[in-house]
């Protein structure tokens, strides 16, 4: 595996960042403004996808910003893992901007250049931590991201926007530096770095329970994962414009939350320590208490928002699960679903805000009949049901397989019937708001039979999502190929 | 006879003709008086940085005032750790005196001369107290800074004077202390200069003289810095001192007195002594726990925003103290590394207040209200030093907590790794309550489609651009930790500890 | 070591630092406290100027008339340098001395008493 130095890391992760002097200057200027989001976007992600064929063809990509301690740098290092995640959050930001356009101006929200800036910094530090060399580095864009989504949670500056923001900084800035940062100074008192390492670097004749209570500071310290009981965050923070939600919260703060405990999982900890340990059923069992609760508490929910929201702590724990199989197949399931995920919920939640701007409804309750006023939306909002559900032929299919498979490969059945039992709830709770959309009489319906459908800017990025999220069913590379070669290093190194 | 040979003896002497010349010159104009300040600092800012540098190139430096040898004479003596002391002491009291430009002229428009008198003559004692090789001349020159500090704050509104009364009282018992306990080292030793007890304090260390000694001198540097529970003039003092006094005092008498004890520490009584012969680690290290926690919890108490952070600077203080005494590389590498970060971090939260009240009037909590409409780059660059003081890479703030965090494990005192972890939390909620008001208020409903016109009424650029610059130096400083542990700290932390 | 006279001198200056001690700290009268203040100095000094005593030793003050320059006996003079640090130390003591003196002054003026329960009711 070859190593090189290029500075496309650094450029990926610095153009949002640079972006938001022009988009600050052409505040007044929003169609200018909003071209530098979308030219960021564009460079980005171009950014990201030229380093894909090196990536896929087994070179490494460093780059080292600074070294602010002794043995400690601000580090990149482009691999699988990270790309494949850089591929999803940089592909959705521009998806997420276009919508965003269409949502803002439609409710004639305010502040609109703040919220496109403090986005443009989001995204920066979300590529950060995915590029990121060493738990430090990963730890401080965690930050800048904490930090970055808290002016867009509490965009909307009222008194529930402020409560919102406290429980969101609370649960998340508080585990971070009260978990999360003595266990990164124990692990380096221990071991002299923080650097990932294919095996992981921690030193063998460590005790058991040191080793586990090392292991659950990194999970729970980590709450952008969502993993209860740190997961109160996820549903307050859906007082945010749905395009935040969507974005941060189904795609880029909470896949920070689980990209960050699956790097910490597997190259900190390492997957044969962990076996050799037993830890990984802990895990396994803490990851399916959250997919089974949540579940049903999504069941209970009328908000649409929050029962998205309890939707993705259930998902998120899917990829936690993964990772805690300790299994290939189900490491692989578990990276593959970051991306199929993210395509799925991101196509629900902007389904969420577009009935919103077009009708004013929050309600799954007033949402009976809209099928006929918004059959576009509505459709999207179908396919991508079926993602998360995992029914083919949805991209959500495939990493659910493969996580099915992991459970059968690491002898957990209690798991594969979480999954299975898990999935029957996920239908449970999105095909009746589905069904209730399309067919009902005309007495039931809330809605007038034409059609009205949200502006366009909403319409066409669900649109594309859910496209893809079909797309992802019959051509899953390139997000399996890094998957499979994320998990080689894992195993093989 | 190089300006750079003289250096260390002209970075006091500077100041102290400046002062005289500053005084004389508000005779005729008082408009004179900031410029021959600025130009008196600035010659000491000069001075240290050559001395540091000179430092770091040849090793320590000793200078003999007037060529008497020691321990006949006073020496003066730089190393690595109160060379970078040295600039941060100048650096600091040059972007606090730009700021008191504007914020003097609206507080105190009839004592200008007086106030810039003191004003230099405290950044003499301070700059003095660091550089001295000599027990006796630090006690000098500590009360030096300790009276021209009396008057500068009692200068300020109405409660000051009975602030600075009991600031009189309390820092009058610990220089005395101070003063005693060299005087047992004396009888002792017969010999008043660092180096030289340094060399014939080893014979004695079983003897009691020497134990009481440095409780002496420990409890006297303890009062003077406000270490927990003799802190009890600290909040009133630096609340009520006029704006650019506070500016000075606060991020600076508290550190050079952190210094004081840490000089005492490793070149008087040798870390030998302190770490392991004494026994008093534990103690304090435990004492530094309940100073952060104390400081910590009556900050969050607090509804004086200028109060608030007198309490955090206690609170500081405990992480210095307690860093000192963890007898681990580490944990003393941080404690230095935090004089220097804690004072550039007080210094970006005073120069905010500073500017809080020239615009807003008072310094309460609600003045605060929507300051990030109003004044975004001062609001930016408080943003800057809030996450500092949180601990929040990569700002300054976060590094000095790294090294202080990795010495309470390395020796195993997880007390102390607690209490900094708590103090993090509790700087965030501290900070982002002020942040909310800052942000939230005043309420507007934007649903109901008002437009609020903001018209952005910034601080005068007197005041902005010394508030920018130690923001900027928090993140610069931040990223070059590393360099700075390994080039200047690393040289004063004995090994094998 | 000097011989020293006696350990008197310790008992008589930690008694001093006592009084003055507790004059600062449990009087109410701010001008009772700076008398404490004053108290608490003076009594360092004196015990830095009792360390200086040696037995039959007379001021350290060399006559040069003539014959007398020949070699001197360092125990027969008191030590001089403590007596040159408290000097120093006197007027740092008197410079604190106007300084809290000033203050009171500027308290009167501003609250019309000088104790400090008074005082502390002002202020609430």
């Amino acid at each position: 595996m070859e190593t090189i130095t290029s500075i496309k890391p650094l450029l990926a992760v610095l153009v949002s960042l640079v972006a938001v002097i022009p988009i600050v200057a052409s505040g007044s200027k929003p169609n200018l403004r909003e071209g530098w989001t979308f030219l960021a976007g564009f460079v980005k992600f171009g950014l990201v996808v030229s380093m894909v064929p090196l990536v896929l063809g087994g070179t490494i990509i460093e780059y080292t910003l600074a070294e602010p301690l002794p043995g400690l740098a601000i580090q990149f290092r482009v691999d699988a893992m990270g790309m494949l995640f850089a591929l999803v959050s940089s592909s959705l930001w521009i998806i997420t901007s276009a919508y965003s356009i269409g949502y803002m101006r439609g409710l004639s929200e305010h502040s609109q250049t703040r919220y496109f800036s403090f986005f443009a910094i989001a995204l920066s530090a979300t590529i950060g931590v995915a590029f990121s060399a060493n738990l430090f580095t990963m730890y401080l864009f965690y930050e800048m991201l904490s930090l970055a989504t808290y002016p867009l949670v509490t965009h909307h500056q009222d008194d529930e926007a402020r409560i919102s923001g406290r429980k969101y900084l609370t649960y998340i800035l508080g585990t971070s530096i009260g978990l999360v940062l003595p266990a990164m100074l124990i692990i380096y008192s221990l071991t002299g770095t923080l650097d990932f390492a294919a095996q992981g670097i921690l030193p063998i004749g460590l005790s058991k329970s040191t080793v586990a209570v090392l292991l659950l500071m990194c999970v729970f310290g980590f709450a952008k994962a969502g993993i209860m009981p740190f997961h109160g965050w996820l549903p307050a923070a859906m007082v945010a414009p749905t395009p935040v939600s969507a974005l941060l919260h189904a795609v880029a703060v909470v896949k920070v939350g689980v990209f960050s405990i699956f790097r910490v999982i597997t190259g900190i900890f390492g997957t044969n320590l962990l076996l050799s340990l037993n830890l990984g059923t802990v895990l396994c069992y803490i990851a399916a208490f959250t997919i089974l609760t949540a579940s049903l508490i999504a069941l209970s929910q009328d908000g649409l928002k929050r029962r998205l929201a309890f939707s993705t702590i259930g998902q998120l724990s899917y990829i936690i699960l993964g990772a805690s199989l300790l299994s290939p197949k189900g490491q692989t399931g578990g990276l593959m679903h970051i991306a199929m995920h993210a395509f799925g919920k991101i196509t629900l939640f902007m389904c969420a805000g577009a009935i919103f701007v077009a009708t004013g409804k929050k309600y799954i309750s007033e949402m009976v009949g809209i099928g006929k006023r918004m059959p576009v939306t509505m459709t999207a909002f179908l396919i991508g049901s079926l993602s998360v559900i995992g029914l083919p032929p949805t991209g959500g299919f495939i990493s659910k397989w493969f996580l099915v498979l992991g459970t059968l490969e690491a002898d957990q059945i209690t798991m594969l019937v979480v999954l299975l039992g898990s999935s029957l709830l996920n239908a449970a709770y999105f095909l009746p708001v589905v069904y209730r959309a399309f067919f009902c009489t005309p007495e039931e319906s809330m809605f007038e039979d034409k059609v009205q459908e949200a502006p366009l800017w909403c319409i066409v990025p669900l649109v594309i999502t859910a496209i893809v999220s079909v797309g992802l069913f019959f051509f899953p590379q390139p997000f399996f190929n890094l998957a499979s070669m994320a998990v080689q290093t894992i195993t093989g190194g | 006879m190089s300006f750079a040979e003289q250096a260390p003896v002209l970075l006091v002497i500077i100041p102290l003709l400046s002062a005289l010349l500053v005084n004389m010159v508000g005779l005729i104009n008082r408009r004179y008086c900031l410029p021959v300040a600025v130009t008196g600092i600035l010659g000491s800012l000069t001075a240290s940085v050559i001395t540091l540098i000179r430092v770091m190139e040849n090793g320590v430096i000793s200078y003999r005032l007037g060529g008497w040898p020691p321990p006949f004479g006073i020496e003066y003596v730089i190393d690595h750790l109160n060379g970078l002391v040295l600039v941060t002491i100048s650096f600091v009291s040059l972007l606090a005196v730009i700021f008191s430009k504007e914020s003097i002229k609206k507080e105190l428009p009839e004592k200008i001369p007086q106030f810039y008198t003191l004003f230099v003559l405290l950044v003499t004692g301070l700059l003095g107290m660091t550089v001295t090789g000599d027990a006796f001349n630090l006690y000098v020159l500590l009360e030096i800074s300790a009276l021209t500090g009396y008057a500068l704050i009692a200068m300020g509104d109405n409660r000051a004077l009975v602030a600075s009364f009991n600031y009189i009282i309390l820092g009058t018992i610990g220089a005395s202390f101070y003063l005693l306990g060299v005087g047992h080292l004396y009888i002792m030793t017969g010999s008043l200069n660092m180096g030289d007890l340094l060399t014939i304090l080893p014979r004695l260390y079983t003897l009691n003289v020497v134990f009481i000694a440095l409780l002496l001198i420990l409890t006297g540097t303890w009062i003077k810095m406000a270490f927990f529970p003799m802190h009890g003039w600290l909040p009133n003092a630096y609340t009520y001192a006029p704006s650019a006094a506070g500016c000075l005092v606060a991020p600076l008498v508290t550190k050079v007195s952190v210094y004081i004890m840490i000089r005492i520490m490793l070149s008087v009584f040798s870390p030998l002594y302190v770490y392991n012969i004494a026994g008093l680690s534990e103690t304090i290290v435990w004492m530094a726990v309940i100073a952060i926690l104390s400081g910590s919890i009556l900050a969050l108490a607090q509804t004086d925003f200028k109060k608030m952070l007198t309490y955090l600077i206690v609170a500081e203080v405990g992480y210095m103290v307690g860093g000192a005494w963890l007898a681990s590389s580490a944990g003393l590498t941080g404690a230095i590394l935090h004089i220097v970060n804690d004072a550039l971090m007080t210094l970006c939260l005073f120069i905010f207040a500073g500017i809080v009240i020239y615009k807003r009037g008072g310094h309460q909590l609600q003045d605060l209200a929507g300051l990030y409409k109003k004044m975004p780059v001062t609001m930016a660059a408080f943003t800057v030093g809030a996450l500092s003081m949180i601990g929040v890479p990569p700002t300054a703030g976060f590094f000095s907590k790294w090294y202080l965090i990795l010495g309470a494990i390395d020796a195993g005192r997880y007390h102390f790794m607690a209490a900094l972890l708590f103090s993090s939390l509790v700087n965030a909620i501290l900070f982002f309550r002020v942040i909310e008001i800052a942000y939230f208020e005043p309420k507007i409903d934007h649903h109901g489609g008002e437009t609020e016109n903001i018209v952005v009424d910034e601080a005068p650029l007197s005041m902005l651009v010394p508030l920018i610059i130690v923001a900027l130096s928090l993140i610069v400083i931040g990223l070059y930790s590393g360099d700075i542990v390994t080039n200047i700290i690393q040289h004063s932390v004995p090994q094998g500890l | 070591m000097p011989s020293i006279i006696s350990d008197y001198n310790y008992w008589i200056y930690i008694l001093l630092m006592m009084i003055g001690l507790y004059a600062m700290l449990a009087k109410n009268n701010l001008v009772k406290k700076v008398i404490g203040m004053s108290i608490f100095q003076t009594a360092i000094i004196i015990f830095y100027v009792s360390i200086s005593a040696k037995e039959h030793a007379t001021i350290p003050i060399i006559a040069h008339h003539g014959a007398a320059e020949a070699a001197i006996d360092v125990a027969h003079y008191a030590n001089p340098l403590p007596h040159v640090l408290m000097l120093t130390a006197i007027v740092v003591s008197v410079g604190t001395l106007g300084v809290a003196l000033a203050l009171c002054l500027g308290i009167y003026r501003r609250y019309n008493s000088l104790e400090e329960d008074e005082i502390q009711e002002q202020l609430q």
